[in-house]
């Protein structure tokens, strides 16, 4: 058994397929470096990144498919699965290896696994889009945390740059603790250690509350009541579509529970 | 003493939520230098209600005072209940705060009728532009046109919202005059009208200079109340489909009649909305604008209401199974959404996937063919099944009833979990 060693990132794993194309050992598994236990019978390789390697994995397989792909590509990447580096391996083997696109092969059980995890990869981006709320903190700065399934902030900050183009904010993965600071021209990535900020509850202490805040939480949580329509309740349809793991950071389902 | 701004949207927001049209799509308004906001074609949900519809925009009235006393609104003028106003600056303070904060994805901003139409008119589109041109907000903006609007205003109302949209709540005149005495016909068509040609002489003189402003980018929309008269879903279905193919509509809501005014008389006594036909009016609907059906294939004048057992696109594989099965391996896309159980995402990745192979049950499974309806009107890469040519419709129908019923649940509670195609 072949076992790959990378570092984890992007970049690492498409090393990685470089690196068994160009040494022709081909791997049984490929593994993130701290993920990874010792298997007495498995020999291990250990791969180093290697920028212009990947490089070269990434425009073999737009040359071969489509840009669309290559975004596929990362995005079942970031959906950090067990197991996902072998699935992109093999869709990777057989994307280079077919002469014409794969990608719509839908009875080919790697092809389905790959799209399956594209769509909940895609699904969660979009559920951060939906279900971020911002909170205005004193210095003006809007500040949403989250906590997505799958490592997909990078996707949406395209989205909230051109759409809050003229306030600055930060939407924070609590979970793998960094986030995207927007300052009015950028976005760069931060981390951050603030003890003004609750990771846990997501909340902003009421000090470093923009004066306004509570309110518009309050009157946003009013207009939440108000526009439920009593008759047609159905608790179970509402928790399919707004799943509890979101709740904490909407404030038309917890304003009320803090006071 | 003037009421506190979260007492007002109380009032206003529980008045307008009876307007089911949710959709803040249809949109591509991109930011501007300075500005904030977009409009984002396929719309955004920010949340759901606990009746499980999706909030996207802030949703309210500018007053629910109102001179008319249509039957079925609860702020119909001989109503005793609470009324407010909001000014101008409350409703462009409330929109921008809310969408900087990413609670919605804009404004729907409806009406009771305040002196008379223009006089409201104006105001609501005073909040528009105030918020386009003052706030340089790009979010969504949905207006109600106000029946008897002057034409002026209404283009004026266009050039700043995404949307405009008359309701025409009755399906049929007769009853509309019965229920609602100020309104008819001619003062709901006049504003559809006036937004239909503006939209098309809009489009034109945009293709002439590009820079021309946008009139009404995402069209208009109605909505019809279901089961508060007895217009059938014959009439209302055709009904809709005029107001799509006459006045360009893009959507038309179904809204089953709550019974608010339970006093008056001319009205049904009901107890609880007729969810389920509202339902079913949403999927012929679809079936209408996706599926290239025709009205007269989902009701006919001898079957003029809609099967509430099954719905509408089972129904008529019920009626018509001289036309079953078919071959998923060779049908064309047209006929496999015709079957059953298979969606337009499915149908349109079983035409890409039987290019590779040609497929089988377990293919089809996986593709999301829902086969407990399916199998009775296809045939695929394998042993033949029983299909409806072997069954009568009615076992058919008996037996995928019965494999969808699960035995816990109550019949009620099935009739409220009714989801409506996906969008
Ligand atoms: S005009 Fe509109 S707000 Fe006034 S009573 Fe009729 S439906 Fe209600």
């Amino acid at each position: 058994m072949n076992i790959f060693l990378y570092d984890g990132t992007f970049e690492g794993f498409l090393s990685a397929v470089f690196y068994a194309y160009a040494r022709k050992v081909f791997p049984d598994k490929i593994c993130g470096n701290n993920l990874f236990q010792k298997d007495m019978f498995a020999e291990e390789f250990t791969v180093y990144t290697n920028t212009e390697y990947a490089q070269r994995v990434w425009n073999g397989i737009e040359k071969k498919a489509s840009k669309f792909i290559c975004q596929k590509v990362f995005r079942v990447f970031l959906s950090e699965m067990s197991d996902v580096e072998m699935l992109l391996f093999d869709y990777i083997k057989l994307t280079l290896g077919s002469r014409f696109s794969i990608d719509e092969d839908y009875s080919n059980s790697t092809v389905l696994e790959f799209n399956n995890i594209y769509k909940k990869v895609t699904r969660e981006a979009q559920k951060v889009v939906m279900f971020v709320r911002f909170q205005k903190t004193a210095d003006g700065i809007y500040f949403a945390p989250f906590d997505p399934a799958y490592n997909v902030l990078s996707l949406t900050i395209n989205h909230f740059k051109e759409r809050f183009a003229d306030q600055q904010w930060v939407i924070y993965d609590t979970r793998r603790n960094y986030g995207f600071y927007y300052n009015l021209h950028d976005v760069e990535e931060v981390r951050i250690s603030d003890s003004n900020i609750n990771f846990f509850t997501g909340k902003v202490n009421k000090d470093a509350m923009d004066d306004s805040e509570l309110n518009f939480q309050e009157i946003w949580n009013c207009y939440y009541q108000s526009t439920t329509i009593k008759e047609r309740k159905n608790l179970k349809l509402h928790k399919q579509f707004l799943p509890k793991r979101f709740w904490k950071y909407l404030p038309e389902k917890n304003f009320l529970e803090d006071r | 003493m003037p009421i506190p701004i979260a007492e007002k949207l109380k009032i206003l927001a529980g008045a307008a939520k009876y307007d089911v049209s949710c959709a803040s799509s249809g949109s591509k308004r991109t930011n501007s230098a300075q500005g904030f906001g977009n409009a984002t074609y396929g719309g955004i949900c920010h949340s759901f209600t606990e009746d499980g519809r999706c909030i996207s925009l802030l949703k309210v009235m500018l007053t629910n005072y109102c001179i008319n006393d249509c039957a079925y609104c609860i702020s119909r003028s001989s109503n005793d209940i609470p009324r407010a106003t909001f000014t101008v600056k409350e409703l462009v303070t409330l929109t921008s705060e809310f969408y900087r904060r990413n609670y919605i994805e804009g404004l729907f901003l409806s009406s009771g009728i305040l002196k008379n139409a223009d006089y409201t008119m104006e105001r609501m589109v005073a909040v528009a532009k105030e918020l386009r041109l003052n706030e340089h907000y790009n979010g969504y903006i949905h207006l109600k046109a106000i029946p008897g609007a002057s034409r002026k205003l209404i283009h004026e109302a266009g050039l700043y919202a995404d949307r405009l949209s008359v309701n025409m709540e009755i399906a049929s005149e007769p009853n509309l005059k019965m229920l609602a005495p100020q309104k008819d016909y001619n003062s709901i068509l006049t504003p559809m009208h006036v937004i239909k040609d503006e939209i098309v002489q809009n489009a034109e003189e945009r293709r002439k200079f590009r820079r021309a402003p946008r009139f009404s980018p995402a069209g208009q929309s109605t909505q019809l109340i279901i089961g508060a008269t007895n217009d059938t879903d014959y009439r209302i279905l055709n009904v809709a489909t005029n107001l799509y193919k006459g006045q360009n509509l893009k959507r038309v809501y179904y809204s089953g009649y709550l019974p608010v005014n339970s006093y008056d008389n001319r009205l049904p006594a009901i107890v609880s909305p007729p969810l389920k036909r509202e339902n079913r009016l949403y999927q012929a609907d679809w079936l209408l604008r996706f599926y290239y059906f025709s009205v007269d294939e989902i009701v006919n004048p001898t079957h003029q209401l809609l099967d509430l057992d099954v719905d509408p696109k089972l129904a008529y594989a019920l009626r018509n199974p001289h036309l079953f099965p078919i071959d998923v391996n060779t049908a064309s896309y047209e006929l496999l959404l015709r079957v059953p159980g298979i969606g337009v995402k499915s149908a349109q990745i079983i035409v890409r996937a039987r290019r590779y192979r040609k497929l089988n049950v377990t293919n089809l499974k996986k593709i999301g063919v829902v086969l407990k309806r399916a199998r009775y009107f296809i045939v695929c890469n394998e042993l033949p099944n029983v299909t409806i040519q072997d069954l009568k419709p009615e076992s058919v129908k008996r037996q995928i009833m019965l494999s969808e019923t699960t035995p816990r649940r109550t019949k009620k509670e099935l009739y409220t979990q009714l989801e409506l195609f996906p969008h």
